[in-house]
């Protein structure tokens, strides 16, 4: 593999980690820090998708228009979520977590397939980004693809400022570790925690909507990636911003050299890499809340 | 095991037995087809198809009347066998229809071949069914894996190309086609330089096409269906590879997926069984006739469950209507030219078709027919005994 192959790879690598975080981050706040086992989460990445597809014609086909109803839906639906179903889980098992968020995908599958059908449906790349650069004497890199990275890299940053450097960050944080002694310290942990969930449903739906044009929209595709995000935050250290983030690099880089270098075990690299992770670190990459 | 043959054996005998006793009783045909899930529409347009045909046949089948029952198979290999079962011992049809996914027709088949039981597979287009599973009771109104790929092969290789590339999911069907290809481009002098494989269903293509493009083969071989080949197709496309090296691909790139691709997929070489604006009577008729019906333009798998229809038809009124006399039937439908909407075609002592593979070239949202890629293209049907 010559240098300029090198760096393209290198490229793809950081670009497909980068969105896989995207889609894990909203798995980091609801597993990871509210502590629920969260099955639904690929679920919400698949509405986030359709809704890129099915609320366009109402914004006048413009996609910017189009993900901000989106988020404004994502809030209320997981605001709405939360209050009745997820704020009865917190203090449940985990099966019980598993199985009421295995139900919500069987019901989310199901409307989905009510409202828009079992087509697979493309989403087109808005024209002011549908520009592409070239690299190397054939191939050319999409610009739409760079804008993901670069929208990725913004909330990360985001996101980790929020949570280690606001007042509303260190209450969301102390609410994993004890929330009645949060709760008596006078702040209105249910609040607080309804709000963190519905932008967990937001981030996840953000990711679906960023991600359809390139990923296209399928029947099946939340249950696609959702594994690959427990993956991610399980390796970066549960509840762990900054672990999510590094973990999804790590993912990113085995996954696309390991398709180069060796395609017959690419399947089962990245977990192999987690199977070796947790067995150097337990408990994941990062301790939680960082 | 034995025992369990022994007693297969018997309810088969006892059920077949049974049902030729009540021949002037109506038909009972299992629909075992995806209902829910990413094949449901495949499995739909089956269902219509095969109806189509009873319908335009008076209702009938081998001069039975016709009943239904349905099953979806949640295209899920682990319940395959029971479900098969089911409709076999406790809903007692004559015959069974199905399916779509290669892993449930295999079980579905190997059941069918133990109790006797007549299986036309309408779609599953994996080697073993019509190879070292085939039996007489067991149809297919489809195609093998190898075909579409073979057909592309023997196109890249009159099209001058020396180097090509492939580039499929690595599960069955994605290696049968990339087999076919390499077999009849190989033999006419080409090379295939790098089989490059994906994990099935896996979608991220990026790292692949960087190594296509450092590669720089004369043209590139795919397999891709649904929603896999709407974004390989927009990927390699985004890549800027489709100017600088063509992209071939098996019917199924482009079928069912050119409006997602949103036209990236315009202009794409694929060969398949099936094409729009064939120059057939029979097709015309159809294509009225299943758009009067249901409201929608039919497919290449609506072709596929009108055939299976056919084939049923065909078996039965030589055996006249008698669904144990499985020698008669198989003799008959060997014997058969049939007329289908996608050309004229026979079946292959392993009963798979020995049909024309089309070139087709993907406008607006049609797959048009350009010409004849394979005439008459068989499979060899490796591992059958027939």
């Amino acid at each position: 593999m010559d240098f300029s192959i090198f760096l393209i790879q290198l490229l793809n690598a950081l670009q497909y980690g980068l969105l896989l975080y995207l889609v894990a981050m909203g798995l980091t706040l609801i597993f990871g820090i509210m502590g629920i086992i969260n099955l639904a989460h690929g679920s919400f990445y698949m509405i986030g998708a359709y809704m890129a597809y099915a609320l366009a014609p109402l914004a006048g086909g413009n996609f910017f228009i189009t993900l901000v109803f989106g988020l404004v839906l994502a809030v209320i639906l997981g605001y709405l979520l939360e209050w009745a179903f997820f704020s009865f889980l917190y203090e449940r098992e985990h099966l019980q977590q598993v199985l009421m968020t295995y139900g919500l995908i069987l019901v989310f599958e199901e409307i989905r397939s009510l409202l828009v059908g079992d087509d697979v449906h493309g989403v087109p790349i808005p024209a002011l980004l549908s520009g592409s650069i070239p690299l190397g004497d054939v191939m050319t890199y999409p610009v739409y693809r760079l804008f993901v990275s670069g929208v990725c890299l913004l909330l990360a940053l985001g996101l980790y400022f929020v949570f280690t450097r606001t007042r509303l960050g260190m209450m969301i944080r102390a609410g994993s570790v004890n929330r009645e002694m949060v709760q008596s310290l006078g702040i209105d942990i249910q609040f607080l925690y309804r709000v963190v969930f519905a932008a967990g449903v937001a981030l996840a739906v953000l990711a679906g909507m960023i991600a359809a044009p390139i990923s296209s929209v399928y029947p099946g595709m939340g249950n696609q990636i959702l594994i690959i995000c427990f993956v991610v935050v399980v390796i970066g250290g549960i509840g762990s911003i900054r672990g999510a983030f590094f973990a999804a690099l790590l993912i990113g880089l085995v996954d696309t050299f390991g398709k180069v270098w060796l395609p017959e075990a690419s399947g089962v690299l990245v977990y192999v890499l987690m199977a070796l992770i947790l067995l150097w670190k337990p408990s994941g990459l990062f301790k939680a809340g960082g | 095991m034995k025992r369990l043959q022994t007693t297969l054996l018997a309810a088969a005998l006892l059920g077949t037995s049974a049902a030729s006793m009540a021949e002037d009783a109506a038909l009972k045909v299992g629909l075992m087809l995806p209902a829910t899930g990413t094949y449901a529409q495949l499995g739909t347009a089956i269902e219509n198809g095969f109806k189509l045909y009873v319908d335009q046949a008076g209702g009938k089948l081998g001069g039975r009347g016709v009943e239904y029952v349905k099953l979806d198979d949640e295209s899920d290999p682990a319940k395959a066998t029971d479900n098969i079962n089911k409709l076999i011992k406790s809903d007692k049809v004559d015959v069974v229809v199905g399916t779509v996914h290669s892993g449930v027709a295999a079980a579905m088949a190997k059941v069918a071949k133990q109790t006797g039981t007549l299986l036309v597979v309408p779609n599953a287009g994996s080697a073993m069914i019509t190879g070292p599973m085939c039996a007489p009771n067991i149809f297919r109104s489809s195609f093998s894996n190898r075909q579409p790929g073979f057909a592309m092969g023997k196109v890249a290789a009159e099209k001058g190309y020396k180097k090509v590339a492939t580039i499929t999911w690595k599960y069955g069907a994605g290696e049968e086609s990339v087999g076919g290809f390499k077999e009849a481009f190989e033999a006419d002098g080409g090379e295939v330089v790098k089989e490059l494989y994906v994990p099935f269903p896996n979608v991220e293509f990026q790292a692949l096409l960087t190594e296509i493009a450092a590669l720089k083969p004369d043209a590139v071989y795919s397999f891709f269906a649904g929603a896999g080949a709407v974004k390989f197709v927009k990927d390699y496309k985004a890549a800027g590879l489709m100017d600088s090296i063509p992209l071939l691909g098996a019917g199924f790139l482009t079928d069912g997926t050119l409006k997602a691709q949103g036209g990236d997929g315009e202009g794409l070489l694929t060969t398949l069984h099936y094409a729009d604006e064939l120059d057939n009577e029979t097709d015309k008729a159809f294509r009225k006739a299943y758009s009067e019906a249901f409201d929608t333009v039919p497919d290449v798998y609506a072709v596929q469950g009108f055939d299976a229809a056919q084939i049923l038809d065909i078996g039965l009124q030589a055996a006249g209507g008698d669904v144990s006399k499985t020698a008669d039937i198989a003799a008959a439908v060997e014997a058969t030219e049939i007329d289908s909407p996608r050309g004229k075609f026979t079946l292959s002592r392993a009963h798979n078709p020995i049909q024309d593979i089309y070139l087709r070239e993907a406008k607006g949202e049609e797959n048009v027919v350009i010409g004849v890629a394979v005439e008459k293209l068989d499979d060899p049907a490796k591992g059958c005994r027939l």
